[in-house]
Order: structure tokens, then sequence, then C-alpha cells
């Protein structure tokens, strides 16, 4: 678990004096989501519940997922740190709530400057230009119009968008997925960051494309303060990760050394995530049910 | 969700307790993260977006119409058809425009004005609950939402107000100094639309099913708020009103702001029919609605983007 100050540790910046930039302190996350109770779709079920008021009312017709449990953990500044787990263990939730877009249940985070989540998908429309998006993301991002001015002609070509013709003065709904996936990606990866939240980030576009993300990645790192990585590919967790978190169904199951953690991760699910080839399908072993195979190829 | 069928034991030391990690994150300085900022410090991060809300609200206009053939004429003929629609059913149906001087330009005005109060309410009403992606996704103060889609809506309706000066002029309304009143009236609305929506914003992201619900609301409130009909022509009608009815319906902000255009654009509008104090009527609206809705938005800040 959050082992502080931990002499094992992979020894953050200068070793001695290590400088935290995030703290979370036994946090849970809890969704609530409207619509599920028993008997929802119903009309007459919803009437119920209306007219049954009173303190049972919040709890009718809202159901809750608990997606993360009592986490705790420090994490320094120059540290790389993997997050791992089976599909929906509460990886992706943990960052939002690091960056402080989802508020916690209990407990809290604390942080050193404002942590980022890599992306500006949600703030991008499809029916503007690739240029427009870039001035759009980049100030989405907080980004001041001069240093977007600046950046501009780089985000442009790191995208590769224009090898194949002068596509940035296009409708973004031109663009085939993976066109739209490096603009996205690049409009993103061109602001530096305090703490950095990578959010499966690395799997987007050609061999070629992910080569360049992954060295710009690394560059950000450099920059940023502390960098957290959320994938199923174990190989870009060892090559971009020294320390590793593994959430299984929202708890921290084991806090560590990449090797260490991601062994036992391996040996957890069967070893099929080891690769950045993706398993053919679900082989039957002793530890894992059919069917899960399926669930953790690397996306 | 995967289950695990046989976990691993929990490795590791025991966490330290909760009061010792409060400790080394306050020691370092750190910041919990999401918290709400204080008022002040939260109107500077409003102020340091403001290039943001502008270019996100001038994308929204222009994807709206993108895919048309027509495109961007859309932004004029809208609200033209909307007041052609009007004009058909209040104007010479219903024959409304009995007794109101320059009825075309007296309703084309008030459905212009009434519509930009009206959308920027509606799409306030969404602007948490339907773009939880966008914040759920970034960083930056949530007022930016509401505000911005106003923005948008105060772009829509100066591309009908060019429309506007059309009509008014093949009507045969004549340009006076008075035109340069719209703008004050138009700023004062803005923030009072500006200040709703942040309040049905807040309560939007609440309880989404206020969004289904706002259409009812709006329509009434349009009826009453003298879009396609003369308040004061009607309080003429009607002599067995009780008193404080005329003076209830002119102090309606709706009725205000669409009065005072109508009194800055249309030279037949004269003062006489304008309810007494009418600018201390529409600043008083828009400080109330403005301030009012921008603490009761900031004050829930921490909790928008919650599933």
């Amino acid at each position: 678990m959050a082992e502080h100050p931990n002499p094992q540790h992979p020894a953050p910046a200068s070793g001695g004096g290590a400088i935290p930039t995030v703290v979370a302190d036994g946090v849970d996350v809890v969704y609530r989501v409207n619509g599920t109770g028993a008997g929802r779709g119903s009309a007459t079920a919803a009437l119920h519940r209306i007219l049954r008021r009173g303190p049972a009312e919040r709890t009718a017709g809202v159901r809750t997922v608990h997606a993360v449990r009592d986490v705790s953990f420090v994490a320094y500044k120059g540290e790389a740190i993997g997050l791992v787990g089976t599909n929906g263990s509460g990886k992706s939730t943990l960052l939002k709530a690091v960056a402080g877009l989802l508020p916690v249940e209990r407990g809290r985070i604390f942080t050193d400057g404002q942590p980022s989540l890599l992306g500006v998908n949600a703030a991008l429309m499809n029916d503007l230009t690739g240029e427009r998006n870039v001035h759009l993301g980049g100030l989405a991002m907080g980004m001041s119009r001069e240093q977007i001015r600046a950046r501009h002609q780089e985000i442009v070509d790191f995208s590769g968008i224009n090898e194949k013709g002068d596509f940035i003065t296009l409708p973004m709904r031109t663009y085939s997925s993976g066109m739209a996936a490096r603009l996205r990606f690049s409009i993103a990866a061109a602001k530096d960051h305090d703490v950095l939240l990578v959010d499966e980030a690395l799997a987007t576009g050609d061999r070629s494309f992910q080569k360049r993300s992954e060295a710009r990645i690394r560059e950000l790192r450099k920059h940023a303060g502390t960098v957290f990585l959320v994938s199923h590919n174990n190989k870009s967790i060892r090559d971009t990760c020294e320390r590793v978190l593994w959430l299984e169904r929202g708890e921290l199951r084991m806090d560590g050394p990449t090797d260490d953690v991601l062994k036992e991760y391996e040996s957890f699910t069967g070893g099929k995530g080891a690769g950045p080839k993706p398993a053919a399908g679900p082989k039957p072993t002793p530890e894992v049910r059919p069917g899960e195979g399926a669930g953790r190829v690397p996306s | 969700m995967t289950q695990a069928p046989h976990p691993p034991p929990p490795t590791g030391s025991a966490p330290p307790g909760h009061g010792d990690l409060a400790a080394l994150a306050a020691r370092h300085g750190l910041t919990v993260s999401g918290a709400r900022p204080p008022l002040a410090a939260y109107v500077r991060l409003l102020w340091a977006r403001r290039h943001f809300i502008a270019a996100f609200s001038t994308a929204k206009l222009t994807a709206q119409y993108s895919q048309a053939r027509l495109g961007q004429v859309w932004q004029v003929m809208t609200p033209l058809l909307n007041a052609a629609v009007y004009y058909l059913i209040f104007g010479v149906l219903l024959g409304t425009r009995r007794g109101v001087p320059d009825y075309v330009p007296f309703l084309v005005t008030g459905v212009f004005v009434w519509t930009f109060t009206q959308s920027s309410i509606l799409a306030g009403t969404r602007a948490i609950s339907g773009n939880l992606g966008l914040v759920r996704a970034l960083h930056f103060p949530r007022a930016a939402l509401p505000i911005s889609f106003c923005l948008q809506q105060l772009q829509q309706l100066l591309f009908s107000m060019c429309a506007l000066v059309v009509i008014l002029l093949a009507f045969g309304v004549p340009v006076a100094f008075s035109w340069a009143l719209a703008l004050p009236a138009l700023a004062l609305q803005f923030t009072f639309n500006a200040g709703v929506s942040m309040v049905m914003a807040r309560m939007g992201a609440r309880t989404p099913d206020i969004a289904q619900l706002m259409p009812f609301v709006l329509r009434t409130w349009m009826y009453v708020s003298g879009v396609m009909w003369s308040i004061d022509n009607l309080a003429g009608k009607h002599t067995g009103w009780p008193s404080w009815v005329l003076p209830v319906l002119q102090a309606n902000p709706a009725a205000v702001y669409i009065d005072l255009m109508r009194f800055a654009l249309i030279d037949s509008f004269g003062a006489d029919r304008l309810p007494q104090h009418v600018w201390a009527l529409a600043a008083g609206w828009a400080l109330l609605a403005g301030a009012g809705g921008f603490v009761y938005f900031w004050k829930a800040e921490e909790t928008y983007g919650r599933g």
C-alpha cells in the first residue's frame, strides 16, 4: 500500500528530499445513476417513487456504483506511475478524481498545482475544421491565444494530418477515425502540465504515430512533475513507469516497483496482458474464467 | 466488471493513518483537488477564460448550420420564419394587430427579443447536464458554460437584428438616434439571461428532469409577456381588471426588455407606453439575476460533474 517514506521505492527525484505532488487520503468515489431502480421504465413505478417522498426517496430510484474504495497513496515529483487493473476496476475514475473532475465521496486528494487529464475530445466539435479545433482545444485547456498561435504549426505537423493533403482546413467529421484521434492527441499533448494524467492515449493511431506519441509522453514527463498512465498495454507501462498501482474492484491491491506489481498482476490475469499483442481469444487457464481474456485485450 | 476468483492477498505494510497523509500534504503546501475557489478567485479564473468562452460560443454557432446547404443563411432565415408564423396566427387569424400601430415591426421585435431570453434559458438548463463529457474532462470555471451559451444566443440575436433592421426600413420606420438605446437594453438583457441561465444550469445539473419542464414554463411566460400583443392595449379593453394586474404584467423582466427594445427602435412606440422607471426596472432585474445567479451557481461549483 502507500508506503511513505519507503526506502525500497524507486527513488523519486534526488532521493533525499522527496516532494509529494499528489496525496490521496482514503479516497472513495461513488457514481449515482438515475433511473436504474427496480421497475424503472414503467411510468407507474416512477410515479410511485415520486409519491412516496421521504427519507427513502433518494435511495429508491438512484443506484450507486462504488467505483473507488478507500484508496491511499503518495506520488512524488519525478515519478511516472502506471495504473493497472482489469476493466471496470476504477482506474479512470481514480484519475478523474485526482484531476478534481469527479467529486470524492469520502477522503481527500491533495495536489500540487492543477493536475490535468490528457485529452480534449469533449471540447472539440466535429463540424469545425481541424484548424479551428486546434484553437478551441488549446483555449479549452487553458492556453493563451499567443501560446496557441506559437504552437499551431507544431501541433499540425505533429499530428501528420497534412501529410496526405490539406486536411486541416476540412471539418473534422471528414477525418478517418485514426486521423481524428491523432489530431486530438496532438492538441492535448501541446501543453506542459505539472501533474499529467494519461488515460490509454498511447494506443491511438498507426505504428509510427504511436512511436511519436510515446516519445512525446516521455518529453512531457520531463517537464511534468508527475505522470500517471492508465493502460492495458503492460509493455508501455514497463517502458514508461517505474512504479505501478494495481486497482481491482476499486480497491488498491498493490503499490510498488513496476516489475514486482506487474508480475503479480500478470499471474492474476493469466499473463496474457503481458505483450503488446492482443490475446487471440479466451484460453481457459485454471486461474481465469472463460471470457476473461476478451476483457483485457489492449485497446 | 471482471470478477476476481482468487484475489491475491494485499501486500505491503498497513496504510498510514489519515492524519499522517493530511499532515504530509499540509507540510508541502498541497491543496485539495477540485475544491471550490473563493468568489474573487473564481471571477479571476473566469476572466482568464474569456477567450475560451467567446471561441466556444462562436464555434457552437458555426457548427449549428454547417451541414445545411444554405449554411449560415439560416441564422437569419430561422428568426424570420418564426416571425412569419406568429404574424399569420396572431396578426391575421386572431387579429391582435388591431389598435397596434406598426404591428409587424412590433411583433418581430417582440419575437426576436423574447427568443433571445427563451433560448438562453433553455440552453442554460442543459449547460451542465448536457456537457458532462466536457465537465469531466477539462478544468475551467463551470460558469463558463452557461455564459458561453448565452453569448451564443446573443450572437444569434445580432444576426436577427440585421434582419430586423431590414424589416423596420421596409415598413417605413425611420432611422433615429434612439436606436442607440438598443445597446444598453441588450447589455442589461444579456446580464439577466446569463443570471437566470446559471440558476437553471445548477438546478438542471442536479435534476435533469427540469429540462423537460422548461419549455412549458417558458411558453407560459411568453404568453404573459406581451410578445405578440400589446399589454396596455389589452388592459384598456379589460377595464374590469384589478389595478395591480397592469403594473405586474409590465414589471415582468421579459416584458421590460421587449418594450425597451420597441421603444428604442419603433418611433410610434412612445415613452407613454412604457411602465414607470423602466430603466431602473431593467437594471434592477439584470443586477438581481446576474449577481444572484452567479453566486448561486458558484456555490455548487465543486459538485458539477457528479454522475
